[in-house]
């Protein structure tokens, strides 16, 4: 048999939902350790062999300099580097610190902030070391984690779109909701998750950050005038993808300073 | 083989009870039926069996970015205009696998995907939806390459029409040439006639199919009273209609005006969402993937619904040839009212109106293309 390609998993600022994704992926699980060595994987595993490795999934964001430190080596280890759910694509919901003053967090939530040290910010991956393939979602959907790792596999691209929800939603045959006056992010979130919010008849949260071409400023206005408020608006575009470039961008433009109204 | 022509006058009447037999026969000849029934606040295609499933006393309320059920204050069955959904979802699935092939000792073993075998009755096909089955028998049958997954669909399919009695604020079938009168190639044509006496429907015959379907209902002979009464059915929907618009300036000017400002100012408002394709009835772009197993031995090649608003959709070495939105729309509009008629001898759109209400922000395609086409050119704007 040759050697199976080694894979690695690491962990930074996060929850670690996404890499039990790979966990759950049970039916597959056995067919995919007979594709490729899990040679680094604490979450499922003690045995713990050195690199190099192949393929690096990595999940969380940076936020410390003790991590801006080990991405440097994690990326050093890995032949193929791949980041995995906002936290690692845009820097997580523990991005909104990159809209206030930490401090004022770090006061508010330790009883003894001196012990602290953290960042101003959480960055994604892509601020620090490069990358070679952003997999979405807050969490990521297993079966595109398994499509990222097969296309590696087989030497291949991915398909990953990066559309918008909306093709989604029309390939499964949902009724669209926006047009039906729930506020829905849809239109400017990235592909990935399957369109499921809408299927239940709820609004897209925009957990895939944003799609290829956001034009979140007329999204924003569609939501204004199906009566969202200002302070509705900034917290539509400042969740889990808070740090993505065009959703940090609108959700800007909805700060009391910058004439929102106040909260 | 059905006729293409405008069917002679028939003669046959059928009560609103007769309907579910028609549906009984249409499954007892071995069709799914698919139709019109309410659904998460829409009116929706699906299975159906029984008429209780028809949206009996709802309509469709529709503005651009807006669609709202209402109910009626009678109980139609057939009274309302067009939903989200098209008849393209079964024709032309949102998904289809096109071959699967396996590691061998020499290669690969590909198997073609098996030919479909469903076979469909879609009952309440309006004359818009009749012309948009049209033109994607023309696209996916009518070339040198023949769409075989497509034709044996339709070649298995059934159509019952349904003459319409109630355009929506967005329709403007008229204006395209494509209703309300259905004249296409359908197997019955049902108009509903009600009124407090009665809730009856005439039935025209397109083709042996629907000849024999009619022979086996209790039908009764129309009587010229029921005749004049379907006809002022199509006249009143004719006047109903949502708007007008004068297409017959768009094929040329729309070429001739690619670089008019309003292109840059659509964009500034499209969201490039992609949703007006994808309920257009005869847009009909698809993208393929390609899926491998982990073990790498078995691979197959799906096919996907696609949108030229996408990034995708134009990439070629090197990047999207499309970059921004104002050049996506453009495509998109020019492609449908006028590049189309040079390829396909027709116009893309049938006057359905879907772009217009399904689009989050309401973009309306006749009022754009109106105002691209006006008769004052325009002074030269930012290229897209």
């Amino acid at each position: 048999m040759t050697p199976r390609p080694r894979l690695a998993v690491w962990k930074f600022a996060s929850c670690d939902g996404c890499q039990l994704s790979l966990l759950d992926c049970e039916d597959e699980l056995l067919s995919l350790a007979d594709a490729i060595e899990i040679a680094n994987f604490p979450e499922a595993s003690s045995a713990i062999s050195a690199g190099p490795y192949d393929l690096s999934l990595v999940e969380g964001s940076i936020t410390t300099a003790h991590d801006a430190e080990r991405i440097r080596e994690v990326r050093r280890q890995s032949k193929f580097l791949v980041t995995i759910g906002a936290c690692a694509t845009a820097g997580g919901i523990q991005a909104l610190r990159n809209f206030a003053d930490i401090n004022d967090f770090v006061a508010a939530v330790y009883a003894s902030p001196q012990y602290i040290q953290t960042l101003a910010t959480s960055t994604p991956i892509s601020a620090h070391v490069a990358v070679d393939f952003e997999l979405r979602g807050c969490p990521i959907n297993k079966l595109q984690l398994l499509e990222v790792i097969t296309a590696y596999l087989a030497g291949r691209k991915p398909a990953i779109a990066a559309h918008s929800v909306c093709i989604e939603c029309k390939q499964r045959g949902t009724v669209c909701v926006a047009v039906q006056g729930t506020p829905c992010l849809g239109p400017v979130t990235h592909a990935g998750c399957g369109a499921i919010c809408p299927a239940y008849r709820r609004g897209c949260y925009g957990c895939y950050g944003p799609m290829e071409t956001p034009n979140t400023a007329a999204l924003a206005a569609l939501l204004k005038s199906q009566g969202a408020s200002e302070r509705e608006l900034l917290h539509a575009f400042r969740s889990f993808n808070a740090g993505a470039e065009a959703f940090a961008a609108q959700s800007r433009k909805h700060e009391p300073a910058a004439g929102g109204e106040s909260p | 083989m059905r006729s293409d022509t405008e069917t002679p006058r028939a003669a046959a009447r059928i009560t609103r009870v007769a309907l579910q037999a028609l549906i009984d026969a249409l499954i007892a000849r071995g069709y799914a039926v698919i139709g019109p029934t309410v659904r998460d606040g829409a009116i929706v295609y699906d299975q159906l069996s029984t008429t209780a499933e028809l949206p009996a006393g709802w309509t469709d309320e529709q503005a651009p970015g807006r669609y709202r059920l209402q109910r009626r204050d009678d109980d139609a069955l057939f009274g309302f205009a067009v939903g989200p959904h098209s008849w393209k979802r079964y024709l032309h699935p949102p998904m289809e696998t096109l071959w699967t092939a396996r590691s061998s000792a020499d290669g690969f073993d590909f198997s073609a995907a098996p030919s479909p075998t469903e076979k469909y009755a879609f009952l309440g096909v309006r004359a818009c939806e009749l012309q948009a089955i049209a033109i994607q028998d023309r696209v996916f049958q009518h070339d040198r390459f023949r769409d075989t997954a497509y034709a044996a669909r339709r070649d298995n399919a059934l159509i019952v029409a349904v003459h319409c009695a109630q355009p929506a604020s967005t329709c403007f079938c008229s204006s395209m040439q494509s209703g309300p009168k259905a004249r296409g190639a359908f197997d019955l044509a049902l108009t509903e006639l009600l009124d407090a006496e009665r809730h009856d429907f005439l039935v025209e015959v397109g083709s042996p199919a629907g000849a024999e379907l009619l022979d086996s209902l209790a039908a009764a002979e129309a009587t010229r009273a029921d005749l004049d009464a379907a006809d002022a059915v199509i006249a009143q929907a004719e006047r109903r209609m949502g708007r007008t618009i004068d297409s017959s300036v768009f094929r040329e000017r729309l070429r001739d005006r690619a670089e008019h400002p309003r292109w840059t100012e659509v964009a500034d408002r499209c969201l490039s969402c992609g949703n007006c394709t994808m309920v257009c009835p005869t847009c009909f772009c698809t993208t393929v993937e390609d899926h491998t197993d982990l073990s790498g031995a078995q691979a197959e090649r799906v096919r996907k619904w696609d949108s030229c608003f996408t990034m995708e959709f134009s990439y070629i070495h090197g990047g999207s040839v499309r970059q921004s939105t104002g050049a996506r729309y453009r495509q998109w509009m020019t492609h449908k009212l006028s590049s189309w008629v040079d390829q396909f001898g027709s116009s893309g759109c049938v006057g359905c109106g879907r772009c217009i209400a399904w689009c989050p922000v309401g973009i309306d395609i006749a009022a754009e293309a109106t105002a691209i086409c006006a008769d004052t050119p325009p002074t030269p704007g930012a290229t897209p």
